[in-house]
């Protein structure tokens, strides 16, 4: 914690000027307070910034210890962001006590703002800016750039694709985890194990998942060994050619979104798992004693009452399905006609050094977003004001 | 989940419930089934890892993994050798430190920051709040991939305005930190928008009486709101952990692929692409990676569920 040190007595050294400033006209001191407020929160942020920067820099030179190395970087990630917050709130018991308190909330909230301002506003709008700009983001191509994206075949392909996956994964893993959900809550003993297998590949990463499925449908050409993937290994069982399954337009589409089906189910199963139980037992019995059958109870009156949950989930799912990019990446790398629209736009970006392409991509995916994220929040916040 | 824990007593209950046991495990029958057919059917492909990524080369490359079920015993097919390979020579032991480096940190920060700012949105008075607090959630819409290539230039160029250099040239790209800050960024508006939703619904009667004892906001914070918040902490950690732990692409863009700073999923992302058909190897890295998660998933399950349904709406 000794980088802590420095950057308080940094900032001693410069307090006092503004202190004398105060003194001298106390009541009409607007000006320098909001000065000190803007020093307060942009200032400390970017010395602390500094200060871990040069802690780290440090050890990125030595050819130290591996082990070592990462210990010190979670000594300075962990306790320097703490250190940060305790030396502010000390340069500010410093001030004169009636700027204190004008200060004090913008050293709270300052880097926090600091931080989505260098992180997400200034990209996100700068992002918009290279889209209309050339492969090195240097000349102004126009709408060049968005008439690629509309045009070529394999950024159509993508598009095609990506509204398969929106429409094909949340439905079936919605329904799924619904059906699921609703049969395991008639279960006396076992729905706690039984819900936490279905949730358990919500723990894997997409790369992981990859892997896992890559080796169900891993396929060998007749007379090259015996199958080893369990699909061919089910398939040539029933007297079947082996199939290179990736290979097979446009079906290859419908095996990577099986993999996103089976990381999603959970998700979906643990929240309609909640929604079913808080409907009212009462009203269930009624309607079981007026004759209705188990399918009547169940689309009559669980579904409606669990309408607005299976729409969180859904919209949900589907923000997080337009963004699948890990999955196509490393199943197929985008061939065979199974590109995304997240895919393209890091293969154009990362991959094909154009970055205006790349960029316009994002744009159309953030365009894309944005009604659904603003459905989402909106119903997400009626759920938060009703839970 | 409750209901095994309320499960004996609805037992006792029941007078009328004297059946056998065989007449229980016979009842419902078709849904049970179904359960377990689901389950199965969910568990089948991890198992296929699992033991697959214990099976020799040559096991692995002549039999399908399912063939052990019939001939467990054989012990000649069972091996450490898969793990001792990846650990060592393909990097993967390196790489889960780097994992560990990169996580840990791009976890802690994103909260603390995110709490304080929390705080001073639910506590503190000052012009704005509200306008700030709005904006700050309004960036949720935003996803991470508007602001990958911006960012790559801002480390690697730093950012010019007229001339003016407004972000110095760090050089950043390839180091934990770049990836750090850009998770902590990318983590914020959530993490703001929920712990001001806790820290918000705590009583003010506590906040009141500990000001009137003469406590400082900073008190207040480290002392009252921190340990009250605890469970909100947990549930966002948890998400943000495995977020970062499973994430590629950030570390993709922002670390690059030295050995030396590649993180787990970039290793098996790697081991992909030059060993595609090594199956002993794949399988064994894919549980490396899985490892982890899978043990915060068992261990802090309640917390686990609650921080990955309220961290839904991520962008």
């Amino acid at each position: 914690m000794s980088d802590r040190q420095p950057e308080t007595a940094d900032l001693e050294d410069a307090a006092p000027e503004p202190e004398r400033v105060i003194r001298e006209d106390a009541p009409g001191s607007g000006v320098v307070i909001a000065g000190l407020r803007l020093l307060a929160s942009l200032a400390v942020p970017v010395i602390g910034f500094f200060v871990l920067y040069w802690a780290f820099d440090f050890l990125r030179d030595q050819e130290a210890n591996r082990v070592l190395l990462v210990i010190v970087a979670l000594v300075v990630g962990v306790f320097g962001i703490f250190g940060l917050y305790v030396g502010m709130d000390q340069v500010v018991n410093r001030l004169p006590e009636n700027v204190q308190e004008a200060v004090r909330p913008f050293v709270f909230v300052g880097p926090a703002l600091v931080l989505l301002a260098v992180f997400l506003v200034y990209p996100a709008i700068n992002t918009i800016w290279i889209s209309f700009l050339d492969a090195n983001g240097e000349n102004w191509v126009g709408l060049e750039n968005y008439g690629f994206v509309f045009t070529d075949e394999e950024m159509l392909r993508s598009i095609r694709n990506t509204v398969g996956w929106i429409i094909i994964v949340p439905f079936i893993a919605v329904s799924v985890g619904l059906l699921f959900a609703w049969l395991v809550d008639k279960l006396r003993r076992g729905e706690a194990l039984a819900k936490s297998m279905i949730f358990l590949p919500m723990a894997i990463s997409f790369v992981g998942a990859s892997i896992v499925w890559r080796f169900v449908y891993s396929f060998r050409p007749e007379g090259f060994g015996e199958q080893i993937g369990l699909l061919n290994g089910i398939w040539t069982g029933l007297g079947f050619e082996p199939v290179s399954w990736l290979l097979e337009e446009p079906w290859n589409n419908l095996l990577l979104m099986v993999i996103m089906v089976w990381l999603q189910t959970g998700f979906a199963m643990v929240i309609l798992s909640a929604a079913i139980k808080a409907v009212p037992d009462d009203i269930l019995e009624a309607a079981r004693i007026d004759g209705a059958t188990e399918t009547q109870v169940f689309w009559k009156v669980v579904f409606p009452s669990i309408l607005s949950s299976v729409v969180v989930v859904t919209t949900t799912m589907v923000i997080t399905v337009m963004k699948v990019f890990d999955i196509v990446f490393v199943m197929t790398t985008g061939q065979f006609g199974t590109e995304v629209i997240a895919e393209r736009m890091i293969r154009w970006f990362f991959r094909l050094g154009h970055d205006g392409r790349g960029a316009a991509v994002a744009v159309v995916l953030f365009l894309a977003i944005i009604p659904i994220m603003l459905i989402n929040v909106r119903r997400f916040r009626a759920e938060e004001a009703i839970r | 989940m409750t209901t095994s824990v309320a499960e004996p007593v609805a037992q006792q209950a029941a007078p009328g419930e004297h059946k056998g046991f065989f007449a229980r495990l016979w009842e419902k029958w078709p849904i049970k089934l179904a359960v377990i057919v689901v389950v199965v059917i969910w568990l089948i492909p991890t198992v296929g890892l699992l033991i697959s990524s214990f099976r020799t080369k040559d096991a692995v490359n002549t039999s399908g993994w399912w063939t052990v079920l019939t001939s467990p015993f054989d012990f000649g097919q069972w091996t450490f050798d898969n793990y001792d390979t990846v650990l060592s020579s393909e990097g993967f032991g390196n790489a889960f430190l780097n994992s560990l480096a990169v996580t840990i940190p791009a976890t802690i920060i994103p909260i603390t920051i995110a709490a304080f700012a929390a705080y001073a949105f639910s506590w503190m008075e000052f012009k704005g709040r509200q306008i700030m607090f709005v904006a700050v959630v309004g960036l949720l819409v935003v996803p991470l991939q508007m602001a990958l290539i911006p960012l790559l230039r801002l480390y690697s160029s730093g950012a010019n305005i007229f001339g003016v250099t407004v972000f110095p040239d760090l050089d950043l790209n390839g180091t934990y930190m770049a990836v750090w800050l850009a998770h902590a960024g990318f983590g914020l508006p959530l993490a703001v928008y929920l712990l001001r939703n806790y820290i918000g619904s705590l009583p003010s009667s506590i906040i009141e009486s500990a000001k009137l004892d003469g406590a400082t906001h900073f008190e207040i914070f480290t002392r009252l709101i921190v340990p009250l918040s605890v469970p909100a902490l947990a549930s966002f950690a948890i998400f943000q952990f495995l977020w970062v732990w499973n994430d590629l692409l950030v570390a993709l863009v922002f670390l690059g692929g030295t050995p030396d700073v590649r993180v787990v999923t970039q290793a098996l992302q790697e081991l992909n692409g030059s060993r595609g058909q090594d199956w002993h190897l794949l399988t064994a890295g894919a549980f490396i990676t899985m490892v982890l998660p899978l043990t915060v998933f068992f261990a802090l399950q309640r917390f686990f569920v609650r921080g990955l349904t309220a961290g839904s709406v991520k962008g």
